[in-house]
């Protein structure tokens, strides 16, 4: 047995009110740079939905994840060694920036600058890329936000999988989720066995996965290769850069910004203890429906003394132990088991689990009446189909996530009888094999959701910075720069080594004079209304 | 003044290129790495199969030139004639190898150039030094593949072992090496000089990846866990 830490992620999708908030926190922090416009190391897609990019779910496209080979073993479903090195000198399966979006700005300028004209002046588009105006933006980052776009495009959707589509095209039958996406940070990350240049790596201590931007050489294969497709190139610096889980704010203890800034309180982060010699074994279960429970049984119970012990000697350090005990994420996965990996067919195993989300009742707008079984309704008359989350968070196995409905449901329900009713009734619990206290921690944990209870990160250890990087040699550096060098202003100038360097919206031309001067001459000419 | 030009730019020149392209490259290795990178453009225009095919022919080509240079020019000419291979017949061997792989690559970047220069996207976010490398290049291509044209003239592999000679003292740090080539044709004179020119270049330029073959991949283990 080897064991090892992993700060893991839940979302408890049931309360995600789809603000946006932790995508554009992270992409302040991380990718508001030339080249990485187009990247969301975090986004929230609206379900059902084809997603970003385009159809990253459906693997016969994309060829991302692992595939287990008729001896049981395992290989990336892009190929395997030999394979990758000989697609090294072009890509086959590389979305290209259609497929995520080109990204861009306006032309704000105009709206200052603008001379007198017949209409108000409008900031029209201007590709980030070529810095040409784009006449029509067909694709954007969250284009099916709320169900946009029709039905026949959305619904290719791999989560439909099994399920009579057609009906939710209607309006009567339709429904919606948010999914919020980052990186796994998986246990068998597909990105790492991808890297021809082995620049991605895991973190031993904390199970972060990153990309060293010194090693990376932009062969591009960890995009092809990661089933989320939560690795993005950078056009601007010609390396790959992902989801950092926000690692100088973990070794701190501090969550990460996605997590810390989500106002509907969904997000969960704390320790999970995992034998890492079982990877390989679990990752290659022959049953896909199989990989959710395969991959629960490496967690270890951190309340087990003779896992602490063999803890303690792998060197995990003991506040890491306090905190695997408080871990909510342990809690919900392993306890409770409302929280679930998305996408466990890739064979990654994810690491940022899910609680599926209730829906309303269907039957009750149909008649009226609502289907219950019981004292709670009915998995089945739930707007959103089981199956459809099934495929989502267990490979199309409906039994788990239909259990975690109903214990989640039978909280609702012994909660409010409690609070509104005056009534205790046990009587809820013990269909779905519950306690009174355990629902009382799951209402603590899911409903109230206090910062503290979500939130158990141990800090790193400052041994192992130590071993890392001397700290005297770094003082008074500049930490990491673009190029070589410090650089204070965040724009780098070019060096001798080549490089365009960075520049911020040198296509913009800054219009002085009249109309006729502009530089898009395919304009029409606009006669000033006053002169 | 024409003697001390030839002496200059065959006999003094590659020294400095060679210099300038071997320790470029550590320094560059070493005190900039985060700039080592292929820098590919592949994703900002809509996924092809023209380019593709162009890509791979064309880096295909130019590994396939690049190797046949080295083992075609440095092989000591008593090597091949032990193996019964004449210099006539290894210079049309050569001619053969070198208009097959020069075309193949000429393909590729054909199309790489046409698209460095005219689409927006790759136009725009094109380094002076992505332009001028890979019209370098393909300058280089056409005028190798001109010395085909030129060889045709005289088949009995007479220039093509002064050309041997030429580039065996160079790297063996022989003295009159530019004596050899004093009198070839001018086009084997600007082939050889671009050539220089780019390995000159080479450490300032994208090309460095070449450099980055990840030959290890082959043999490594799949997952990678960096310990404290």
């Amino acid at each position: 047995m080897k064991i090892r830490a992993q700060i893991g992620m839940v979302l408890n999708l049931d309360k995600c009110i789809g603000c946006h908030t932790c995508s554009v926190t992270c992409k302040n922090v991380w990718t508001s740079r030339e080249g990485m416009q187009y990247a969301w190391f975090n986004n929230v897609e609206t379900k059902p939905g084809i997603g970003y990019p385009k159809e990253w779910e459906s693997q016969d496209k994309w060829n991302g994840g692992w595939v287990r080979d008729a001896k049981g073993r395992l290989k990336p479903r892009i190929g395997g060694r030999w394979r990758v090195l000989a697609n090294i000198f072009a890509n086959p399966d590389l979305p290209s920036i259609d497929d995520y979006y080109e990204p861009w700005d306006y032309d704000y300028q105009h709206m200052q600058a603008a001379p007198d004209l017949p209409t108000m002046p409008t900031a029209r588009p201007r590709s980030v890329i070529s810095g040409k105006r784009m006449q029509k933006i067909e694709w954007g980052p969250n284009w099916e936000e709320i169900l946009g776009t029709e039905f026949s495009s959305r619904s290719r959707d791999y989560n439909f999988e099994g399920v009579q589509k057609e009906i939710y095209g209607q309006f009567e039958h339709t429904f919606l989720m948010y999914l919020p996406r980052l990186c796994e940070h998986c246990l068998n990350p597909a990105c790492v066995a991808a890297c021809p240049s082995g620049a991605i790596y895991k973190r031993e201590e904390d199970g972060i996965v990153l990309i060293d931007q010194d090693k990376c050489r932009g062969w591009r294969m960890c995009v092809s290769g990661c089933p989320y497709k939560k690795v993005y190139y950078n056009w601007k610096s010609g390396k790959s850069e992902k989801c950092t889980f926000c690692y100088p704010r973990i070794e701190v203890g501090q969550p990460t910004v996605c997590s810390e800034s989500c106002v509907g309180r969904i997000r969960y982060l704390g320790v999970m203890l995992y034998d890492a010699d079982c990877i390989a074994e679990v990752a290659s279960v022959a049953n896909e429906q199989d990989l959710y429970e395969a991959q629960l049984s490496m967690f270890l119970d951190p309340h087990n003394p003779a896992v602490v012990a063999e803890a303690r000697r792998a060197g995990i350090p003991e506040d890491w132990l306090v905190a695997a005990r408080a871990s909510p994420v342990y809690k919900m996965a392993m306890q409770w088991k409302v929280a679930f990996p998305l996408h466990p067919e890739y064979r990654t195993l994810p690491m940022v689990w899910y609680c599926p989300p209730l829906s309303p009742i269907q039957a009750a707008a149909e008649a009226g009446k609502i289907g219950t079984n019981g004292e709670i309704p009915d998995i089945g008359a739930l707007r959103i189909p089981v199956r459809y989350l099934a495929n989502l968070l267990t490979a199309g196995e409906e039994q788990p996530v239909v259990l975690a409905l109903e214990r989640m449901l039978a909280m609702r329900a012994f909660m409010r009888a409690r609070h509104v009713d005056g009534e205790e009734r046990p009587t809820i619990l013990e269909r779905v094999g519950l306690t009174v206290e355990t629902v009382e921690d799951m209402y603590r944990y899911m409903a109230i959701a206090n910062y503290e209870d979500r939130f158990v990160i141990p800090t790193n250890k400052r041994e192992y910075a130590q071993s890392l990087y001397d700290g005297y040699s770094e003082r008074g550096g500049c930490g990491f720069s673009f190029g070589s060098g410090c650089d204070y202003t965040g724009q780098s100038s070019a060096d001798v080594f080549g490089g365009k360097a960075n520049s911020r919206r040198k296509f913009f031309p800054i219009r002085v004079e009249k109309a006729s001067d502009r530089l898009d001459s395919k304009e029409p000419e606009h006669t000033p209304w006053r002169r | 003044m024409d003697h001390f030009i030839n002496q200059f730019v065959f006999g003094v020149y590659p020294y400095v290129a060679g210099t300038v392209f071997i320790f470029g490259s550590l320094l560059r290795f070493e005190r900039g790495q985060y700039t080592w990178r292929a820098m590919s453009s592949q994703m900002l225009t809509p996924r092809s199969a023209t380019f593709q095919r162009a890509s791979v022919a064309f880096h295909v080509g130019i590994l396939l030139l690049f190797f046949g240079h080295l083992v075609g020019l440095l092989t000591p000419s008593w090597i091949y004639e032990s193996l019964g291979l004449t210099a006539a017949a290894k210079q049309m061997a050569a001619m053969l190898a070198g208009g097959l792989f020069g075309f193949l690559c000429l393909y590729g970047i054909t199309y790489l150039l046409w698209r460095r220069l005219f689409v927006p996207a790759v136009r725009a976010n094109s380094a002076a030094m992505d332009t001028f490398i890979i019209s370098l290049i393909c300058l280089q291509l056409m005028t190798g593949l001109g010395t085909i044209v030129e060889s045709t003239g005289h088949l009995d592999g007479h220039t093509m072992q002064l050309l041997a000679h030429w580039a065996q003292h160079i790297v063996t740090f022989r003295s009159g090496a530019h004596e050899f080539i004093q009198d070839v044709s001018w086009s084997y004179k600007t082939h050889i000089l671009l050539g220089m020119v780019m390995f000159t270049a080479f450490p300032f330029s994208r090309l460095v990846h070449v450099w980055s073959w990840p030959w290890a991949y082959a043999r490594r283990h799949y997952q990678i866990v960096r310990q404290h």
